[in-house]
């Protein structure tokens, strides 16, 4: 099971550290990662997502509960969550009509170009890690130069 | 009313500490502590110096785990603060509450390779409950405040205080607030009802129902309420080793320890019981085996004050989360209410009855004089009910688990968590700081004894008389053990040669030393210490060869129990 936590910790330094050693010492598995101050500034919030079978995840919730640095831990429900992540890939350009193509890819995934040199392209996109992958298949025949991704940043729906 | 004073950092820890009810530290100075240990002078706190600050920790362990207000070490920077880790490690794997305070180079040295400089709060974060570094003086006496509720409050553990030098040095007006806030830390949960509920109903709708009390019974001191359920449901108890002791071994409903080393008649018991009520337990695998075998066949009932432990090592039935005296309180009260109340005429009690008598008869045990069980039945018979017993790791704590029955629960202590050898001797003086009115003894092996036995100084000089019950077979005798048993017989690594001359050794400290060579001597020698006002090391020779039966080998299950041919 692919899971989303959302963790609102104190925003102090060495706490990414705590967080993600709890995670290793434990022996969870950190698929993805993100930081980032809340609107108040005493807290940061931090969204992890892993994998692992119920019970495991269970586990993890409730290790990361119990630190003293974690004032709320939450495994949201992917299906009454909104999740994005935000990646940049940098695309060969072989053939002339490599670029028209890449673009209307990218478009296709809500994607912004970037950068457009004659023998690279660099497309943004924020979207699902499904969908960014989604997108990498269709890009990997171009050729793939390099990637960035930020991990998931996660907020459960209104009412949800 | 909370009055401001202005006072340097290291003055403003030693007035929080004094606020806290702290009369005494063990430690060790050097230079990044020295303002602190400079405020000695000027406070009511009893400094106790030791030789080594591992043994400070574990002495500051001893003392918390018997009085159950943290026990307080203090270290200098670096090598001292790397010394102290395997006592805080040991603390931390035991639930032990201790608060340990490190100096540290000044705030503005701080990652530039100082002279002494270790990053200690990165070091002890994974064995700590809680690590702080103030970074000003005046945050000193919050940070004390929040540190010792924290090591103290639901399940206890290991905080570490780290002060830079300047931050010891520095003047602030100081507030000493009794209230304080830490958000995400929630050390109570009052138990659920209708899961107590539950877990009786289980209990009674089960056939082979029984009780596995663990260390977390001792540290909440339900002795008296495990005990009245256990009468009223005809529940025979079995314990962890960390819960040795938690109920009266003496008693008829008692199995004693489950697990690797555990009574044959706990382990069977164990193995055929169709419900577990677990007390204030993690599951250790040297309690239960491999945990897929345990719980396959129970109904686990779990009760713990940490909501972490539940399924973590084991899928329980029915989970009630909270203090587990407070729990055992709750179920007390229903079962009085309800006027549950079962009878010892049922096939489960006799069975378990017999089991137990055919085990207490038939165990065949080594034949000299000087066999392991004789040993500790006859410390036993001479150390009044009240005494404190610490243990050190390996053989001889394994035999005291054995053949050492504590009949005043609470009164033995052991590393069981991390497995420190070396932590018993400390341990022991610690524990005579909290109780000096009773007899304290750590029940030790040669090995264990040699890593700490330099605690025999603090003993002597600071007038804390502990007895050193020595079983010596001159070898690391467990790991022999094993090598005996799985590495067909390649010594390698475990013997000691009869060094150094345990009695001289003592004698050179100024203690008390005495060799028992037959059970008259060592009858004698029991007697003797219990009378002296001087530490009193006992080295009994034993035999080299001698094993500790039964023996669950790891990886296994509670029913595949080795046992003596
Ligand atoms: C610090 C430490 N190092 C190594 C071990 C591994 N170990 C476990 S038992 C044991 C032998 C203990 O020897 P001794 O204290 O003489 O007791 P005996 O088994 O002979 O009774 C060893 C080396 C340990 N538990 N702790």
């Amino acid at each position: 099971m692919w899971a989303i936590l959302s963790i609102l910790v104190e925003n102090k330094p060495g706490i990414l550290f705590k967080v993600t050693h709890l995670f290793r010492s434990r022996n969870f598995n950190i698929d993805s990662i993100s930081v980032g101050v809340t609107e108040n500034p005493e807290y940061s919030k931090m969204t992890i997502t892993t994998y692992g079978d119920e019970k495991q995840v269970e586990q993890i919730v409730k290790q990361l509960d119990k630190m003293i640095d974690t004032v709320k831990v939450e495994h949201l429900d992917e299906h009454k969550t909104v999740y994005r992540e935000l990646s940049l890939f940098k695309i060969k350009l072989s053939n002339a009509s490599d670029s028209m193509e890449i673009n209307k890819l990218a478009n296709a995934y809500g994607g912004k170009v970037h950068d457009v040199k004659k023998e690279s392209i660099m497309v943004e996109l924020t979207a699902t890690p499904d969908q960014i992958q989604a997108f990498e298949e269709l890009a990997k025949p171009f050729g793939i130069i390099d990637v960035a991704r930020t991990g998931v940043a996660a907020l459960q729906r209104s009412g949800a | 009313m909370n009055k401001m004073e202005s006072m340097t950092g290291a003055k403003a820890l030693m007035t929080a500490m004094e606020k806290e009810g702290v009369k005494q530290v063990f430690g060790l100075p050097g230079g990044a502590n020295l303002p602190m240990y400079d405020e000695f002078s000027r406070c009511d706190i009893r400094h106790i110096l030791v030789r080594h600050e591992q043994s400070a920790a574990h002495m500051a362990d001893g003392f918390g785990r018997v009085s159950r207000k943290p026990g307080v070490c203090f270290a200098t920077s670096g090598p001292g603060a790397t010394n102290i880790l395997t006592g805080i490690a040991t603390a931390q794997a035991d639930s032990a509450p201790m608060v340990a305070v490190t100096g540290q180079v000044p705030v503005a040295m701080i990652g530039r390779d100082a002279f002494q400089e270790s990053d200690i709060i990165g070091m002890a974060n994974p064995v700590v409950k809680y690590a702080f570094q103030p970074r000003s003086a005046a945050e000193v006496p919050e940070t004390v405040k929040k540190g010792f509720f924290i090591a103290e409050s639901g399940r206890p553990g290991p905080v570490l205080i780290d002060i830079p030098k300047d931050v010891q040095t520095n003047e602030a007006e100081m507030v000493f607030h009794d209230e304080f806030k830490i958000k995400g830390y929630h050390p109570w949960t009052d138990p659920d009802i209708v899961n107590v509920e539950r877990a009786i109903d289980m209990l009674l709708h089960s056939e082979k129902p029984i009780i596995l009390a663990g260390g977390g019974t001792i540290i909440s001191s339900a002795f008296a309420e495990l005990q009245a359920i256990a009468e009223a449901l005809m529940l025979p108890v079995v314990t962890t080793f960390k819960g040795k002791g938690a109920f009266p071994e003496n008693h008829p409903l008692s199995l004693g320890p489950i697990g690797m080393h555990g009574h044959a008649e706990a382990n069977k018991m164990m193995a055929e019981a169709d419900c577990v009520l677990a007390i204030g337990t993690r599951f250790s695998d040297r309690s239960v085996g491999t945990f897929e075998a345990f719980e396959k066949r129970l109904k686990i009932i779990h009760m713990d004050v940490d909501p972490a432990e539940i399924g973590k090592n084991q899928t329980t039935q029915v989970a009630v989360v909270g203090d587990v005296r407070a729990s055992l309180r709750i179920m007390v009260k229903l079962l009085l209410q309800k006027q549950i109340k079962k009878t010892e005429d049922n096939t489960w009690i006799k069975h378990v009855k017999e089991t137990k008598s055919y085990w207490k008869e038939n165990l065949k045990l080594h034949p000299g004089e000087m066999g392991a069980a004789k040993l500790l039945r006859k410390l036993r018979e001479l150390l009044p009910k009240e005494s404190i017993v610490t243990t050190e790791v390996g053989q001889h704590q394994m035999w005291a688990s054995l053949f050492y029955d504590v009949i005043q629960p609470g009164t033995f202590f052991s590393s069981t968590g991390l497995g420190t050898m070396g932590w018993g001797f400390p341990a022991a003086i610690g524990a005579k700081v909290a109780r000096p009115d009773v007899p304290v003894v750590d029940i030790a092996g040669d090995g264990s004894f040699s890593m700490t036995e330099n605690s025999l100084a603090t003993a002597v000089l600071e007038d804390i008389p502990v007895i050193v019950f020595l079983l010596n077979n001159s070898s690391l005798g467990m790991v022999a053990q094993w090598q005996r048993t799985f590495y067909d017989r390649r010594m390698n690594g475990v013997e000691q040669n009869h060094c150094p001359d345990y009695v001289k050794l003592a004698e050179s400290y100024g203690a008390q030393g005495i060799r028992a060579q037959s059970m008259d001597e060592l009858d004698k020698a029991i007697k003797t210490a219990l009378s002296s006002d001087v530490a009193t090391v006992i080295d009994i020779p034993i035999d080299p060869e001698e094993d500790v039966l039964p023996f669950v080998a790891p990886g296994t299950s509670l029913s595949d129990m080795i046992l003596p041919s």
